[in-house]
């Protein structure tokens, strides 16, 4: 394929380069590495063992405040029941998200067409970001026969919005001249969107996910307090609301600790993204080096 | 490039009535004062802003849809200009990409180009990997990987320090004998367009115009050492001569 034969970092010199740089590794000492895993782990820990003697010292009933071991309990006791609620709400968001997803970037890009296309429908976007979107649950609830779909909704307008913002102040920063370039090649729309403005958006991109990732999760609890569910379509909202009335209050820690476990892989996984497709090039995903 | 002649005016007047032949192989600099409409003049070259009034003419056969002669004209910008997200490979590989040519097509082209600035071994580097003087030669090796007729320079080297310019300087020249490219080089250093060019254009502010223009006899071989040779000397009282009294044509107006 290619008839260029491999140059060595010598031969270079003839065409006066700068000779190649050996671009130096920052190392993180073995004992930092260490205790930057161990610092956080154990205060965590510190934390859970005052819990448990605070409660065990003062004698707290169950039903205000469980131990810890109480809680580990409820949540391998309940799990049949806590399971199948935790993948209802998994699935509400992740759909939610995946939907906001593609709705915010393609709105977005259909939005930085025309300046006429933005200020029609500007007005509607102020209105929809504006609305507390789960003041409409009551209206969704009429309107949609399916309380799922209503949860699904109410999660997808709340995710919906930080992608479409994010993503239209991305495309619409691309640097000027590069895209004074593009117009010099006389590329097309399709060739600017496409090379130009979606990779130089990607920053402002994952900052929008990770902002919706977390909102997606808050917005399917909220929903499902604010429209109800029950049996077995019900997420560990409807879980953690029946916890309280029956005063079983390990089980509702057992359910937080479910979504507090969700929002960290959730928040885990879009930093991983981030990471994977910035680390690259982008300042955001790089460490200081001076 | 023969017969490139435009004549205009805009809202501004940034530019007025400015009328330029430049001649095929050229090294022609525009030297003025700040905000003497040469940027301008330049862009309008590009079709990057059109002209209020006035025309250009092509010599080329196959013009574009928007007047341009069709990948005749590469363009330096003030920064590098560089995509941050792609490999140097990448950003060379560019214009050829908008164009339509495959990777495996280009590959030999855009390494025979890094080649030629010095640049081979980093072809899989990103842009912030690369020292100022290296970006700027990325982007020169960009805008001159569609084999051009016209390289258009807008004060590419202003930002960097005096050591990489010279370097660079050289390199342009050396790029510019081996390619034969016509080459409008904006500037407001004087030795530097001195040094380079064989044509000096001086322009004027307020309106924009061409105040002077000055060819340089001397095309010869130009080394380290010409750069201290009464000649240059010489070139250098007579175009800073006529830039001070192009200064004071402009300020005279206002």
């Amino acid at each position: 394929m290619s008839t260029i034969e491999q140059t060595s970092p010598g031969r270079s010199d003839e065409a006066g380069t700068d000779s190649a740089v050996a671009i130096v590794v920052p190392r993180t000492s073995s004992t930092e590495k260490i205790l930057r895993i161990l610092v956080p782990v154990a205060m965590l820990v510190i934390g859970i063992v005052a819990w448990h003697f605070t409660v065990v010292i003062n004698n707290i009933p169950k039903y205000i405040l469980p131990t810890p071991v109480d809680v580990v309990m409820s949540l391998w006791n309940d799990w049949p029941t806590l399971l199948p609620a935790l993948l209802v709400t998994l699935r509400i968001t992740f759909t939610a998200l995946i939907l906001a997803l593609v709705g915010g970037v393609a709105m977005a890009i259909l939005l930085v067409q025309s300046k006429w296309i933005e200020l029609a429908l500007f007005p509607y976007a102020v209105i929809l970001q504006v609305t507390p979107v789960i003041a409409i649950a009551p209206l969704l609830l009429i309107y949609v026969p399916d309380t799922q779909a209503v949860l699904l909704i109410i999660a997808f307008l709340v995710a919906f919005f930080p992608i479409l913002s994010n993503m239209v102040a991305g495309l619409k920063s691309v640097d000027h001249n590069l895209l004074n370039l593009y117009d010099l090649y006389g590329a097309s729309r399709w060739q600017t969107l496409i090379y130009l403005k979606l990779p130089a958006s990607l920053p402002y991109f994952m900052a929008g996910l990770r902002i919706a990732g977390g909102l997606a999760l808050i917005a399917a609890v909220v929903a499902e307090f604010a429209a109800g569910t029950a049996g077995q379509g019900s997420g560990l909202a409807f879980r953690l609301l029946e916890s309280q009335y029956r005063l079983n209050i390990p089980r509702l820690f057992a359910a937080l600790i479910l979504l507090t476990g969700t929002g960290i892989a959730i928040f885990g996984l879009t930093s991983f993204i981030a990471w994977l497709s910035l680390h690259r090039w982008h300042e955001s995903a790089l460490r200081r080096e001076n | 490039m023969r017969g490139v002649s435009k004549v205009f005016s805009n809202g501004t007047l940034a530019l007025k009535d400015m009328t330029l032949d430049v001649e095929r192989g050229e090294f022609l600099s525009l030297l003025g004062p700040s905000g003497c409409g040469k940027s301008t003049a330049l862009r309008i070259i590009a079709g990057l802003g059109s002209a209020s009034s006035g025309t250009i003419d092509w010599p080329s056969s196959t013009i574009n849809s928007r007047g341009l002669p069709q990948g005749d004209i590469g363009f330096v910008f003030q920064e590098p200009t560089l995509m941050p997200w792609e490999t140097v490979f990448g950003n060379v590989y560019l214009p050829l990409r908008l164009t339509g040519v495959s990777k495996a097509e280009a590959r030999p082209r855009i390494m025979e180009m890094l080649a030629s600035v010095g640049l081979a071994d980093f072809a899989d580097n990103y842009p912030r990997e690369l020292s100022g003087g290296m970006k700027m030669r990325v982007s020169i090796a960009r805008a001159l990987v569609t084999k051009p007729k016209l390289l258009l320079m807008d004060e590419p080297f202003a930002a960097l320090d005096e050591i990489t310019r010279q370097k660079l300087n050289d390199d342009v020249l050396r790029l510019w004998k081996q390619s034969g490219v016509t080459v409008i080089f904006v500037t407001h250093s004087v030795f530097e367009s001195v040094y380079l060019s064989n044509r000096i254009v001086v322009m004027k502010a307020r309106p924009g115009q061409v105040y002077a223009d000055l060819p340089l006899a001397n095309s010869g071989e130009r080394t380290t050492e010409y750069r201290t040779s009464e000649e240059y000397r010489a070139a250098t009282h007579e175009v800073s001569t006529a830039l001070h009294n192009a200064i004071h044509a402009g300020g005279g107006t206002h």
